[in-house]
């Protein structure tokens, strides 16, 4: 089944609130290989004027990634995930997620273009706090291989 | 900030990558996919090896520059394409090499392109950083 261009517009609801922990912040900085205190000391953190530990930049992957789940879970979205390379990824931040946050994201494919046999999936995902503020928009690039 | 120059180094690293630092990311990001962690379903789908998430490799790469920043809320955008897979030998690891330069300037802000290598040959494409000053 060839990826459906019928995505391009469709509603998704938001994901379900993530809730940003504290130790969980701690353990995708230490994944990444952080060194800075502002991702593990909250007096670091509210030294710049945060009220909790910083999340590195990529932390927004973990929301994006439940968001992406509904798209791959879509009946007749033809998207197969072992046919599905990551080629590219892009962040726009209004603030940087901190421990506390109450995160949804909201997605929405952008864009669907034949490559050969395959496609190009375009999606953002729009997160938001749980005041309804934008915190970042994670854009991704899916190549999704043809049937053989 | 006023002070930079394009074509600065402002920051730079050595990350060494080892089957432990992909099977950490795995839980701490939430993809299990496989092909990070098992050899036998790597070469079941025709991959050189185990690969790094290369999630894994954007997240290491701009938390280069995040001392030197002193603030991760000075990062506006951050944007890479995945144009090579980082193999991580079940012994020997991977080395990934992290190099940040200014690669523009505006008036508030500024673009930092990062240049990361592995295996002698560059991983990330496009990876850059557009910056508050």
């Amino acid at each position: 089944m060839p990826v459906n261009p019928e995505l391009i517009g469709r509603d998704f609801p938001s994901t379900a609130p993530y809730l940003v922990g504290r130790e969980k912040v701690r353990e995708f900085a230490r994944a990444v290989f952080a060194t800075d205190p502002q991702h593990t000391d909250p007096a670091a953190a509210q030294a710049l004027g945060y009220a909790d530990v910083v999340a590195p930049p990529t932390f927004a992957m973990v929301v994006q990634d439940l968001a992406l789940q509904q798209l791959l879970a879509e009946p007749d979205a033809g998207i197969a995930l072992e046919r599905t390379i990551h080629a590219e990824q892009r962040f726009r931040y209004s603030r940087p997620i901190v421990a506390g946050d109450e995160l949804t994201g909201r997605i929405a494919v952008t864009g669907v273009r034949a490559v050969g046999k395959g496609a190009m999936v375009t999606s953002e995902t729009e997160i938001t706090d749980a005041a309804g503020a934008h915190v970042v928009t994670a854009v991704s690039v899916l190549l999704i291989g043809g049937d053989e | 900030m006023s002070e930079l120059e394009v074509g600065q180094v402002v920051a730079e690293r050595d990350v060494h990558l080892t089957r432990e630092s992909l099977v950490r990311y795995a839980g701490a990001s939430g993809d299990f996919n496989p092909i990070h962690y098992r050899d036998d379903v790597a070469a079941r789908v025709g991959l050189p090896g185990v690969l790094a998430h290369g999630m894994l490799t954007m997240g290491l790469a701009v938390e280069t520059i995040v001392p030197w920043l002193g603030d991760a809320g000075r990062v506006l955008e951050y944007g890479v394409r995945f144009t090579r897979p980082v193999v991580v030998d079940p012994e020997t690891g991977a080395d990934v090499r992290v190099e940040a330069k200014v690669g523009a300037l505006e008036d508030d802000a500024a673009r930092i392109d990062l240049t990361v290598t592995a295996a002698g040959t560059t991983v990330l494409g496009k990876a850059q950083v557009r910056i508050r000053r």
